[in-house]
């Protein structure tokens, strides 16, 4: 039963990413397409009041435009929250947030992560909520996509990179949008609540009272998942039955989160005018998740030996932390999709999995380009497909190209930079916060498994996720500095070193394609791929995973 | 087919080279190569640590710290020795160029019309000599009078002489080749130090390598990699002390060490060097190790009709006769006709008319008189005493001798001879007396083995054009015996330009050879261009390879190189970062089974103790560069086929192989630690 559940979504989710990919890459489509004349009136009107111009960019102007954007966002969204208790929609009279926590907040939600130092239905106000929390769960995931989409079109060698304007509307109002609509209405209908009205007081059937928060939870739940952000209206996030009522919204959920990465690969494939191209990178980044999905579910599955030695059952698998509603199947697969994805929304408390079902998230954060966040993953897996290429295509007795484009001195060394951030900005901060006194008094269990709690922290901030190893008492100025800054390095580094790659491969001459050409559309590609993401990405934090979730299974096993 | 320079390793290279590497020990040298030189620097820390194992706080044992220390500086002694080595291979080649660079004497010709004896070294471009038979010619110049044949053995290794004459493109000589026959005077277009032989022999010493293109990404890739064990191992300290696990600083070292991809690092210089040096023992000089590089990535070859693919003189090829003539009179004929013709044709006519087998005793040339050819006539023949008159010839020629002999033509002549010329063959009529017997397919042909070679450049997916002065007929026939894919004809010099630009525009990359002025615009052009040593002085200065033997068929063994180069380059970096996942395996659980023991878990080779551990993987990360260096020399062997094969060949072996080998290896070392009481 659990296996159909599991390959039933599964299916599903690839029945929905293979016309979404083609969608997607119509959307984005430098020519005219019939989409225009269904949506190009309104984003007329859009581009008219904004005064965009929609000529095409270069990388630099692209990169600038992005940058420019987001510090704006930054800075809107830092005052809203300043101010929110003065502000109005605050019905339940919530005051302003101290600015550490704002400055960790807006980042959180401006990097895509959603990492929460605060709960959000104490912590913000519906205002709030509605103008910096749902307007940057529209904005960051259609500023990835627009990235990813600038990105292939240097990769693919289209005659531009684009307008990071028109990408950014066009994304909000071909995709996130109307999805949004769609998977919003459904969640109501299974029970969401979508309201401006305050806290109810209600009081049980004991007598005691009870506070019960609501809000505008559906219009957040679906861009959440949709736009792979995470951040839940509510502390425990997606395991609260009102974001969360039902199995069937857990699917949704799911599929929600895991659409647009999944089909990117596909738009790939369309936009290089190799389908098969598309279907070596899905299935490759499809293969490694299927290994972890299993390597979640049968541990979780297995139960917590340290709980069934003291006597208490274990035949349900290890429940500890997770909805009975959704059991161990949805909740193992549940965690697999929103680390892969990079999302960070939880249905489980991911402090509670066990030693190798936390590995798996954690491990795949690390990774941080098995189908990933919006656009901002599928921009790593390629980056990792060149470094294949730049690695293993020497083997053939040629100069590395991808694609029909020379790997150079000058993208080796972007790659480099975003190669080497991604494990700097977790184990620098992970060291200081484990040697230090501000850093660890933060840790709720020692030992390995505190080495996991604070290792998760940095590593979810810097793959942009959000979810947490909960325990952690995070939010202190240390952490709230530390990991604000981990996650606007995370984000932004990789994006401009990525968008420079594009531009500086734009520019080359294509090399037509030869028998002697390295093939990167069959399954030889698929494992170099596999083989240079594990022992590249995964090898690197080797040490610290056997020092964490390893060590504490070898323990307690 | 062509002359090698000797390459073996002579037991004064070996020697020299183990010296250098302990020169290069030196931190000033060592910092040019990053991995390398994290690796000194871990072998200075270490070898502290041995005379005082407290210095930085903690216990340490020092003992091991010292065996740590040692491993470390034998694998820095290691890569330096296959730096030197790779080196030192090239500077014996340069010693036996330099041989043939004696001073030598020169007559320089004065402005009254007299000359005076010189040094070779004190001649300046412009300077005018006279070189006579037996004497060296002091520098490079160019012949302004006379023709000479001229010894070119010590630069080519070619021993028959080759004829230099004033004017056209033979008429560049070089310093230090021995002029055996007549006298020529001069110009010299070098001075002292810049002549063709100097440039080549810095070239060779390895003085001036720059790094190439791909080394220089290459090399990005592995310090990245560097800073990222780096920053790993830095972190692991205040990590693992969280959990109380202290990790000995020769422990953590070692660990570095494995992971830094030190076996490409190491080996990457000599992999370079090694290429450029395998190209000079093809007796082709690169200008510059760029140019090898982008001979790998050729994807078209424009090649030379006459002289590159074919013999570049019309043979025989069949005998074709008219009406009712009989096959074995007109065999007889020919034969006959060409007894006193000494040129190829001739000769070529005699053979074809052995090979039908005609008898021996028709071969006799008593009793007969050849008639030269004349440009008047266009025909040579034989008369013989008998009175009987065989001629052959221009089609044209024979039929109005023959016809003022009173004979008839006959009916299908025309025709047989449209058919010839279609087929880009070359019709001789052939007559006896006022009748013609019948025609000699004389035809340009491929040279043995031209085909295979040029399918499999189709199977490195390499295309081949053919130029040809020929009209398009001609051509296309020969295209097609070749097996060309394409082909110029009727080609002029800029034509070439065209084609190569015509195909640089579509991003391709393009080699080509030549040897005449004319050509030196085009060979400017290509990526690769290879002059022949034979050829002009603007040709070899506009190439960027030029082959002392003047073989143009030898651009294909140069593409083979430049690929080979790539090939071992990436089947090394494979090999050395598939060697990590062995290595975490063998030191992971080492430095954490003392502190948490439920950790040997992870020691999946079982290895005997942690220390054992440890060292059998730094061993096994040292020596492993000795035994590559024999490949990283002779390069991955290359076998032309599809890149997906290559590809997956080469991936089983050094992908594989890279990850299999090293669990094995650390195992075994780790049992002959134990054997040997070491541990």
């Amino acid at each position: 039963m659990d296996f159909l559940q599991i390959a039933l979504v599964l299916v599903l989710l690839n029945l929905l990413a293979i016309p979404m990919g083609k969608y997607i890459a119509h959307v984005f489509s430098l020519e005219e397409t019939r989409l225009d004349r269904v949506f190009g009136g309104t984003e007329k009107i859009i581009y008219k009041i904004s005064g965009i111009t929609q000529s095409n960019m270069t990388w630099k102007q692209y990169a600038k435009a992005l940058l420019i954007s987001n510090i704006a966002m930054f800075g809107i969204g830092y005052l809203i929250v300043r101010f929110q208790g003065i502000l109005p929609a605050n019905p339940s009279e919530i005051a302003a947030m101290d600015p550490l926590l704002s400055f960790n907040t807006v980042s959180s939600f401006l990097t895509n992560t959603n990492l929460q130092h605060y709960s959000g239905e104490s912590g913000l106000s519906y205002f709030s909520q509605m103008t910096v929390i749902i307007f940057l769960m529209f904005t960051t995931p259609a500023t990835g996509l627009a990235l990813c989409i600038a990105f292939l079109r240097g990769l693919t060698g289209q005659k531009s990179i684009g307008n990071f304007y028109v990408d950014l509307v066009r994304a909000h109002t071909r995709i996130l949008i109307p999805l949004s609509i769609v998977v919003g209405l459904v969640l109501v209908g299974q029970g969401v609540p979508q309201t401006m009205e305050p806290t109810i007081t209600a009081t049980t059937v004991e007598g005691a009272e009870q506070q019960i928060a609501r809000g505008p939870v559906a219009a957040l739940e679906s861009i959440k998942h949709l736009g792979t952000n995470g951040g839940g209206f509510f502390g425990v996030n997606s395991a609260h039955p009102f974001e969360n009522p039902t199995p069937f919204s857990n699917v949704l959920e799911i599929l929600s989160m895991f659409l647009i990465p999944a089909s990117l690969p596909f738009a790939f494939g369309h936009m290089t005018r190799n389908r098969k191209q598309g279907w070596i990178l899905f299935s490759a980044m499809g293969l490694m998740f299927l290994a972890f999905l299993a390597t979640a579910y049968f541990s979780e599955a297995n139960g917590n030996p340290a709980l069934a030695s003291i006597g208490l059952s274990q035949d349900e698998g290890s429940m500890e932390g997770k909805e009975v509603r959704f059991g161990i199947a949805q909740s193992a697969l549940f965690t697999t999709v929103t680390t892969a994805a990079t999302t960070g929304s939880v249905n489980n408390m991911h402090d509670t999995l066990t030693p190798l079902g936390g590995l798996v998230p954690l491990v795949l954060m690390m990774l941080n380009n098995v189908f990933g966040g919006d656009g901002v993953g599928f921009i790593n897996i390629l980056m990792y497909a060149i470094l294949a290429v730049f690695i293993a295509g020497l083997m053939v007795g040629r100069t590395p190209e991808f694609l029909g484009r020379k790997i150079e001195a000058k993208e080796m060394k972007l790659i480099a930079i975003t190669i080497l951030i991604h494990p700097f900005i977790v184990l620098v901060p992970s060291a200081i916060a484990l040697a230090t006194e501000m850093g660890s008094s933060a840790i709720s269990n020692v030992g390995f498994h505190g080495i996991s709690q604070v290792v998760y922290e940095f590593t979810s901030s810097a793959a942009n996720n959000g979810s947490g190893f909960e325990g952690l008492g995070d939010n202190t100025p240390f952490w709230n500095i530390s990991t604000g800054l981990v996650m606007l390095f995370g984000r932004y580094f990789s994006m401009i070193a990525m968008i420079a790659v594009a531009g500086s491969l734009l520019a080359k001459k294509p090399v037509p394609e030869t028998i002697g050409t390295f093939k990167t559309d069959n399954s030889t590609f698929l494992v170099l791929i596999v083989a240079t993401v594990l022992i590249v990405g995964a090898l690197t934090f080797f040490p610290v995973i056997a020092l964490g979730p390893i060590a504490e299974y070898l323990t307690i096993r | 087919m062509n002359t090698t320079r000797k390459a073996t390793i002579s037991e004064t290279i070996v020697k020299r080279a183990f010296i250098d590497s302990f020169k290069k020990l030196d931190p000033r040298i060592m910092v040019k190569n990053p991995v390398m030189f994290v690796v000194e620097i871990g072998f200075i820390v270490t070898l502290i640590l041995t005379f005082f194992p407290t210095i930085f706080g903690g216990e340490s044992e020092p003992i091991y710290n010292g065996m740590v220390s040692m491993i470390l500086l034998i694998t820095i002694l290691f890569a330096n020795f296959a730096e030197s080595l790779a080196e030192g291979r090239g500077k014996a080649q340069a010693d036996s160029l330099k041989k043939t660079k004696q001073d030598t004497k020169a007559r320089l010709l004065q402005k009254d019309g007299s000359f005076k004896m010189v040094s070779s070294t004190e001649l300046r471009k412009g300077d005018m000599i006279i070189v006579e038979a037996g004497e060296l010619i002091a520098s490079d110049g160019e012949i302004i009078k006379g023709v000479a044949s001229v010894d070119e053995s010590a630069i080519t290794g070619e021993s028959a002489p080759v004829i230099k004459e004033s004017g056209g493109d033979f008429s560049s000589v070089t310093g230090g080749t021995r002029v055996i026959s007549d006298s020529i005077k001069v110009r010299i277009t070098t001075d002292p130090g810049e002549s063709f032989l100097d440039r080549m022999i810095n070239l060779v010493e390895g003085a001036k390598r720059q790094k190439t293109p791909n080394e220089i990404a290459l090399n990005i890739l592995l310090v990245s990699l560097t800073l990222i064990f780096l920053i790993v191992c830095t972190t692991l300290v205040p990590i693992s002390s969280y959990v109380g696990v202290a990790i000995p600083v020769a422990t953590l070292i070692a660990l570095l060490v494995c992971l830094i991809p030190t076996t490409i690092g190491g080996l990457l210089s000599a992999i370079g060097i090694a290429g450029m040096d395998r190209v000079t023992q093809f007796n082709v000089i690169a200008m510059s190790g760029k140019a090898v590089e982008a001979s790998g990535d050729i994807n078209t070859i424009i090649l030379d009709k006459t002289g590159t693919i074919t013999h570049g003189n019309r043979m025989a090829a069949s005998f074709i006769t008219v009406e009712k003539v009989n096959h074995g009179e007109l065999t007889k004929a020919a034969l006959h006709s060409s007894l006193h013709d000494e040129t190829p044709e001739g000769r070529s006519v005699i053979e074809l008319a052995k090979k039908i087998g005609v008898s021996e005793t028709e071969i006799d040339v008593n009793g007969s008189a050849g008639v030269e050819f004349k440009a008047e006539t266009r025909m040579s023949g034989t008369d013989f005493s008998d009175g009987r008159q065989v001629r052959k010839g221009a089609v044209d020629a024979v039929k109005e001798y023959v016809k003022q002999q009173g004979g008839s033509i006959p009916s299908d002549l025309e025709e047989k001879t449209k058919m010839i010329a279609m087929e880009g063959g070359t019709p001789l009529a052939v007559a006896e007396n006022n009748r013609i017997l019948g025609l000699i397919y004389l035809k340009d042909t491929v040279k043995p083995g031209m085909k295979e070679r040029f399918d499999e450049l189709r199977k490195m997916g390499i295309k081949t054009v053919m130029c040809t002065g020929d009209n398009p007929l001609t051509a296309a026939t020969i295209a097609r015996e070749a097996g060309v894919d394409d082909f110029i004809a009727e080609a002029k010099p800029e034509d070439k330009i065209a084609v190569i630009k015509k195909e640089q525009a579509e991003g391709k990359l393009v080699a080509m050879t030549g040897d005449g002025t004319n050509d030196a615009p085009a060979l400017a052009q290509a990526d690769v261009g290879l002059a022949m040593n034979s050829g002009t002085i603007a040709a070899k200065e506009a190439a960027n390879m030029v082959d002392l033997d003047s073989d143009p068929t030898k651009i294909i063994e140069v593409v083979a190189i430049g690929k080979q180069l790539l090939m071992t380059r990436g089947a090394l970096t494979t090999f050395s970062i598939a060697n990590d996942v062995a290595k975490y395996f063998a030191i992971i659980p080492a430095m954490f089974m003392v502190a948490i023991p439920q950790m040997s878990a992870l020691n999946i080779m079982s290895l005997t103790t942690p220390q054992s551990a440890i060292l059998a993987a730094l061993i096994f990360n040292a020596i492993i560069i000795p035994l590559l260096i024999p490949l990283a020399m002779k390069g991955v062997k290359y076998v032309p086929m599809s890149s997906t094969k290559l590809l997956n060949r080469n991936l089983l072996i050094f992908g594989l192989g890279g990850v299999i080998v090293p669990f094995i290896g650390i195992k075994l070392i780790d049992l002959l630690l134990v054997l040997m009481n070491l541990v």
